[in-house]
């Protein structure tokens, strides 16, 4: 029947999503590391991977949640979440090409809010919970991240200015592998619950499941699986911006940046106020190179950022409407959608092997990148 | 529109205390253990400033330093579980 094809696509979809999310991600807690050699380019993304896997498994709070707030839920169907899915990747996968690090809950809050405007009309989208849950963190997620990483840089520096350099710099090698590890952790106990709580709603929606219920362990362990094999993958473009391209990083800034990233995302995630990890993560490294040199950071990269963060939700909220429109005339617009989706998702993969950044090149950056000065904004 | 100022507040104010201590700690531990790789180098260029501090002591402060890193990473593990 119809309802059960649309809801294997979206399960298949949301995985692809979620696959998406983790190597988008990989950056936010391995960039630094990669880019001060505390880890091998490939035992970085394979500790993350694994750590990806295991946070899947920690919680499943945030999957529980998920549903409530941006949209009304009982106006929504598996046709407009799978065309909100097709919104978020498709940005998550430009953004890549691009190696900007705009997060992937964004794409996928504006890929599901585009695709409801369409299908149920603006009484079915919350706007003030979405300037609460979604505008409001994305400008305090950077800020509070780079205030913090930069006073914790500074300290760094000035603590250990006397002390023997080597000490100091295999001190905070070794600190940096754990630091990282929390922020991969971190992020998969947040991240694969946005795919497990999507699937399981839509399993809910279309009676497969009682409402209310939590998600299978199939869910769980593919939604962990699909981010885990993403984050092996690794978002090398990404990882390569933020690594390389906002300010060269030492030890002392790549640990102050991680251990920073990872408290404020444990802290907001336990606390109440959900802040974004790429914006975390981004804005703790921006902090981390003005912590010791505010000159040496590269504003022109972060006006960029800033402009694709802006851009993110209202991009993949287009992306969302359109699918939305044409999935909804029915099962042949939801082929035409999913085939259109994968032929334009080969399309960047083959426009990305005519500059590929890969474990090998990552770190190789001709070293001060002329940026143009101020992003077109 | 209702924001939640108060628990943006917490969640700042936890974790600048959180992300500050840890870095700190860290720092002073290797500081402390600085004093025991200067008091081994033999022959090295002598600024002829003396050791900040001695090595045991050193080792002493940098250990304290690092099981309290370690008491903040278990909680932080038991909070991301829990």
């Amino acid at each position: 029947m119809d309802l059960s094809l649309i809801v294997v696509a979206v399960v298949v979809t949301a995985l692809v999503f979620d696959f998406t999310n983790g190597f988008h991600d990989t950056a936010n807690a391995m960039a630094t590391s990669i880019a001060t050699k505390a880890m091998s380019p490939k035992v970085a993304v394979t500790v993350a991977g694994a750590l990806n896997l295991v946070g899947a498994f920690l919680s499943v709070e945030v999957a529980r949640t998920i549903s409530s707030g941006l949209v009304d839920e009982t106006r929504i169907s598996p046709v407009v979440i799978f065309a909100g899915l097709v919104g978020a990747i498709m940005w998550n996968l430009l953004t890549w090409l691009l190696g900007l690090p705009s997060s992937s809950s964004h794409a996928l809050f504006g890929g599901l809010i585009g695709a409801t405007l369409v299908a149920a009309g603006t009484g079915a989208v919350q706007f003030g919970a979405v300037f609460t849950k979604v505008v409001l963190p994305a400008v305090i997620s950077p800020i509070l991240a780079g205030v913090i990483a930069m006073l914790a840089t500074y300290l760094a520096y000035r603590t250990t200015a006397r002390a023997d350099d080597g000490t100091v710099k295999k001190g905070f090698k070794a600190g940096q592998i754990l630091s990282a590890s929390m922020v991969a952790l971190a992020h998969g106990t947040n991240d694969a619950q946005k795919t497990m709580g999507v699937i399981t709603l839509t399993l809910i929606t279309a009676g497969a499941l009682p409402t209310g219920s939590g998600p299978p362990f199939w869910v769980i362990f593919s939604a962990g699986l699909a981010i885990a094999l993403g984050t092996y993958i690794g978002g090398w473009r990404i990882i390569r911006t933020l690594g390389k391209r906002v300010s060269e990083i030492e030890t002392p800034q790549g640990f102050a940046a991680e251990t920073s990233a990872a408290t404020i995302i444990l802290a907001s995630s336990h606390l109440g106020f959900a802040l974004s990890t790429t914006q975390v993560a981004t804005g703790a490294i921006f902090g981390a190179g003005a912590g010791k040199r505010a000159a040496g950071v590269q504003w022109g990269v972060a006006g960029r950022m800033a402009l694709a963060w802006i851009v993110t939700l209202p991009a993949a909220a287009a992306v969302g409407a359109v699918a939305a429109w044409v999935a909804s005339r029915g099962t042949a617009g939801t082929i035409v959608v999913a085939v259109v989706a994968i032929a334009l998702a080969a399309g960047i993969y083959a426009a990305s092997r005519r500059n590929p950044v890969t474990a090998d090149n990552v770190n190789d950056v001709p070293s001060p990148a002329p940026v143009p000065a101020g992003a077109p904004a | 529109m209702k924001i939640d100022w108060a628990s943006l507040g917490t969640v700042a104010l936890v974790s600048l205390a959180v992300s500050v201590a840890v870095v700190a700690l860290v720092s002073f531990a290797l500081v402390g253990l600085s004093a025991r790789a200067r008091a081994n180098a033999v022959g090295g260029p002598d600024d002829g400033a003396p050791p900040p501090m001695n090595p045991a002591l050193g080792t002493a402060v940098s250990g304290v330093c690092l099981l309290a890193v370690a008491a903040i990473v278990v909680y932080g593990l038991y909070v991301i579980v829990a």
